[in-house]
């Protein structure tokens, strides 16, 4: 059981959410009530979506001031503690990518490596920003009008409708479609969270002395091009755009990934 | 070599950075485009104090609070059973063809029940729907002063306008005799019979949908449309010469001297035109 620990927590804690979203709706519960638009823990702390206030606030209206805040508290949670983390331990379509992902490899789907030319992992830094323009022109959140993300989180808690749909067209884009086509190239929400995150505290630490070089960590990364120390250097894994799922902390059978504490000192060539 | 190399980055370089663009520019076309399209659904119920259907689509962060504390209340209770009723306002979903994810109800479905506290409203975060514009002069919440809609009878569907009696609309309203009146005509067909006429009256109704829910006809002849469709506008340069406050709009006003040109055809001209296509 131990190669599917942090993949189990992160299901628990990714399933426990979406339950306590969907009991405030359900069962009048006060836990947490809302969706990440904003939400509420026990009626009083605001939460709030920073990619989704910031579309909102670049039409010209003013928010209210629960929304800022909650958005002020996400971020500081995000830069501070836990980098990219709502992206795999929170968001629910990576419950939809990840099966597509996995079901790539027991299908065999990857074995060619496909260069989109259009497609590059950089792409969701550009909607993340054409997002920003599009909800200003237009006078309304942009990728509020089709974030799957909040299409599923609603659909969870206030019944699906056509919105099943858009879940299923992520499913199959990222099957047989592009790898990891939604979270690692298109989403703009995860390139949000990846800014945010790029100096948090949470990272997984590589020890090159004991890596084999197997490179399982590499064939189960939804990010792989954060893990380009492998067996070669013993650092952190620094880049934002690392989701903290610990799916290679998971599959590494030689204590080479582990999660641990950020260090900004530089330790002169010593692990 | 080292030069042709470096040149070369460049103009890749320069490749990339146009082809990025069109691409961004291209997308961020079509997302407006379509954006642009699903906003436009000017048929459809908003939850008391809502802004501006406009303004409303830029403030709601469709976050669900107002229909979860609308189906969660208290009082929202079946009172045969006492299990909980389906809530009025719902999240448009995928094929709703509205705005995703932004609340709405249908008085057919389930009508908007005019709860005095107004549960949905306190806990919008964002604004969209706008306590102050629900509180009265004694700053207290105040469900009367909601203007979700405006019901309309169509006459030739609505039995009472046939002389037959049913005022089922006039007493499901909450307002009862306030928003709904009845007038009363002679029926001349039968000569001994009145008419029990329902006129909905603008400044009073709030849109709640209960007449429309009550309405016994098998398509409601009375139903509640957005303001926007449902009233007309007169405009501003319409003065009312018997209305004293309405004439204080135009006390500073400048008279302006305007000609319009003589038309050269005499009246047997224009008289005897046939209607242009």
């Amino acid at each position: 059981m131990n190669n599917i620990k942090y993949l189990l927590l992160r299901r628990t804690t990714q399933i426990g959410l979406m339950f306590l979203y969907f009991s405030a709706n359900a069962y009048g519960w006060n836990i947490l009530a809302g969706t990440f638009g904003t939400s509420y823990i026990f009626g009083v702390i605001p939460l709030a979506d920073p990619y989704t206030t910031l579309q909102v606030l670049a039409t010209g209206f003013v928010l209210g001031a629960d929304v800022l805040f909650g958005a002020a508290i996400i971020t500081l949670f995000y830069f501070v503690v836990g980098g990219r983390a709502f992206c795999s331990w929170v968001c629910p379509i990576n419950m939809v990518t990840d099966l597509a992902n996995w079901l790539r490899r027991k299908l065999n789907l990857d074995k060619e490596e496909v260069n989109y030319r259009f497609l590059k992992r950089s792409a969701r830094y550009w909607i993340m920003v054409v997002g920003i323009i599009v909800s200003a022109l237009i006078g309304v959140a942009a990728f509020e009008v089709v974030s799957p993300i909040t299409i599923m989180q609603r659909g969870i808690v206030f019944g699906f409708g056509m919105g099943a749909a858009v879940v299923l067209t992520i499913f199959l884009f990222d099957l047989f479609g592009v790898k990891n086509g939604w979270c690692g190239h298109l989403c703009p929400l995860g390139a949000s969270y990846s800014l945010i995150g790029q100096y948090s505290l949470i990272r997984v630490k590589h020890n090159a002395d004991t890596c084999t070089a197997c490179m399982d960590c590499k064939v189960v990364c939804p990010e792989n091009q954060v893990l380009h120390m492998v067996s070669k250097e013993s650092i952190s894994v620094t880049d934002g755009e690392c989701t903290n799922c610990g799916r290679c902390v998971d599959v590494c059978n030689d204590n080479a990934l582990e999660f641990g504490i950020r260090s900004f000192i530089k330790t002169g060539g010593n692990k | 070599m080292a030069d042709n190399n470096h040149s070369k980055g460049r103009r890749n370089f320069m490749a990339t950075t146009v082809q990025s663009t069109g691409l961004a520019v291209l997308g961020g076309m079509l997302w407006s485009g379509y954006a642009d399209s699903v906003k436009a659904s000017p048929l459809v119920l908003r939850p008391p104090g809502a802004l501006a259907e406009k303004d409303f689509l830029t403030a709601c962060i469709k976050c669900g609070l107002c229909a979860e504390a609308c189906v969660n209340r208290d009082t929202n209770v079946d009172k045969e059973t006492g299990k909980q009723r389906p809530g009025t306002l719902q999240m448009a979903k995928g094929g709703d063809s509205l705005l995703i994810g932004t609340p709405f109800f249908v008085p057919t479905e389930v009508p908007c029940y005019m709860c005095e506290d107004i549960p949905c409203v306190p806990v919008c975060p964002s604004g969209a729907l706008d306590m102050p514009s629900l509180l009265n002069e004694k700053e207290e919440l105040d469900i009367n002063k909601a203007t979700m809609g405006l019901a309309v009878v169509h006459k030739e569907s609505c039995i009472a306008f046939w002389g037959i009696q049913c005022d089922a609309c006039y007493r499901a309203c909450p307002l009862l005799d306030v928003a709904i009146t009845l007038e009363y005509v002679k029926n001349e067909r039968t000569g001994k019979h009145a008419f029990l006429l329902p006129i909905v009256q603008d400044h009073a109704c709030t849109g709640c949908g209960l007449c429309e829910q009550a309405c016994v006809t098998e398509e409601p002849a009375i139903f509640v449309l957005p303001n926007d469709i449902a009233k007309g506008k007169a405009g501003d340069h319409y003065v009312k010469g018997w209305d004293v406050k309405d004439q204080e709009r135009v006390a500073e006003a400048k008279g302006q001297e305007t000609t319009t040109e003589r038309s050269t055809k005499d009246a047997g001209d224009y008289l005897n035109m046939e209607v242009e296509y």
